[in-house]
């Protein structure tokens, strides 16, 4: 690792500031990317502002219609949350399934859709459950934060506060993890919105990172079974393809996995 | 530079450190604790398993001044006395170990599942639970053993002592 400045920042304001003031700063959530990739000396940031020492940052609550997580909230934070795993049953085995247990207990769910990795589970939930991704300038809706691989809405200097999610009346994910890195080779996240409607979002196999599969979510409106999935395809070209799957075996790993969560929907 | 101080097995630690030095650095070199194993660079081998504030971390994917504050235990603190933790003292009994290098961030690992999960658990829980955890002798099977040996164990003093 290369020599870098450490900041443990005392509020959301703090942060942005010391921010602003570095040469080459980034953000420190749980760093179980950001510090690998340190490491490597793939990145090498002049100062990194410590977030998970920011009591706003943090937290579980009920909200109206759905459940707000702070985003400095880790996986197994979530995971284990009596909240979620009530609201969004689908969202809990996500979150407890990411990496390993030592990566659960500092990984943060800010973090990981800030750094929108193609691979990674959780852009999948809030894009198929419509969540708002808050952050200390404005509002986000899923379908506006998501911007390709690792790339995301987000200004420089922003930073995600929140995570605001919208009960669903069902919600399940099914997931392919690579047996090596545990990332998903496919993921695919399935939600039954109140108002009838169901969304379905790809991880892990898109060549843009996570998506939505319309012709799935119609299938399933209509009829919301595994075999309402039979006869639908996935198109390879837009698929990723790389030692570990083909596109082909990818597209065809997605239409498993979204048969899986549906029938873990119930 | 940056001056950290820590916690380590109920002792205060303090020392003068560069800011990108990693929590495993510190307890190795600095406070000279070097049960805690580095088995790859790549965070993926769980050698370097630790708990900061009570939960499994891998210590060379946290830098020391983001521990600072906190209470750390090492494989160093888990024995009371001149007496084994119950998980060690099963990991001998059950040979789950072969050369020893992934021991430390094994025997961390299982301590941290079952002060989460209680006991006794079975195997395909253990299993699970251990996904964070390479071992270089693929010595995996005395080692399920050997927790879910402990596992019971604790279970049952628990209920003793209740």
């Amino acid at each position: 690792m290369y020599e870098t400045t450490y900041h443990r920042a005392e509020s959301v304001a703090d942060a942005a500031t010391r921010l602003a003031g570095a040469e080459d700063g980034k953000l420190l959530a749980g760093g179980q990317t950001l510090l690998p990739t340190m490491k490597q000396r793939l990145a090498a940031p002049s100062d990194v502002i410590d977030l998970t020492h920011i009591a706003d940052l943090k937290g579980i609550a009920e909200t109206g219609g759905g459940v707000r997580i702070g985003a400095a909230t880790t996986h197994a934070e979530v995971a284990s949350s009596e909240i979620v795993k009530r609201l969004l049953p689908g969202l809990a085995s996500l979150a407890g399934h990411i990496g390993d247990p030592h990566v659960r207990h500092r990984g943060t769910i800010g973090g990981s859709l800030a750094n929108n990795d193609p691979a990674a589970d959780y852009p999948s939930a809030v894009l198929a459950l419509g969540a708002v991704v808050h952050t200390n300038t404005r509002q986000l809706p899923a379908e506006e934060f998501f911007a390709g691989m690792f790339e995301t809405a987000l200004d420089d200097g922003e930073i995600i506060t929140a995570v605001e999610f919208p009960a669903a009346t069902a919600s399940a994910y099914a997931k392919y993890p690579n047996p090596a890195s545990r990332y998903a080779m496919a993921g695919v996240f399935v939600a039954k919105r109140a108002d009838g409607g169901v969304r379905v979002a790809v991880t892990g196999a898109g060549q843009d990172g996570v998506f939505r599969h319309e012709g799935m979510e119609q299938a399933l409106a209509g009829n919301f079974s595994a075999a309402a999935l039979d006869g639908i395809s996935v198109d390879a070209d837009e698929m990723l393809s790389d030692i570990h799957g083909s596109a082909e075996y990818r597209a065809h790993l997605v239409t498993v996995m979204a048969k899986r969560a549906v029938a873990a929907c119930g | 530079m940056a001056d950290v101080t820590m916690t380590v097995n109920g002792k205060t630690v303090s020392k003068t450190v560069e800011d990108r030095t990693l929590l495993v650095q510190f307890l190795r070199e600095g406070a000279g604790l070097t049960g805690t194993h580095v088995g790859c660079d790549t965070s993926q081998c769980g050698a370097c398993v630790v708990h900061v504030d009570g939960k499994a971390v891998k210590s060379c994917t946290m830098l020391a001044a983001q521990a600072a504050g906190s209470e750390v235990t090492t494989i160093e603190g888990l024995a009371s006395g001149g007496e084994l933790h119950p998980v060690q003292a099963a990991f001998r009994e059950h040979h789950g170990l072969q050369c020893g290098f992934c021991t430390p961030g094994m025997i961390m690992a299982a301590v941290d599942m079952i002060n989460r999960l209680g006991g006794p658990l079975d195997e395909a829980t253990i299993r699970a639970e251990l996904e964070g955890n390479i071992c270089r002798c693929t010595g995996y099977h005395n080692i399920v053993k050997a927790i879910a040996a402990a596992s019971a164990e604790m279970a049952g003093v628990r209920t003793a002592a209740e």
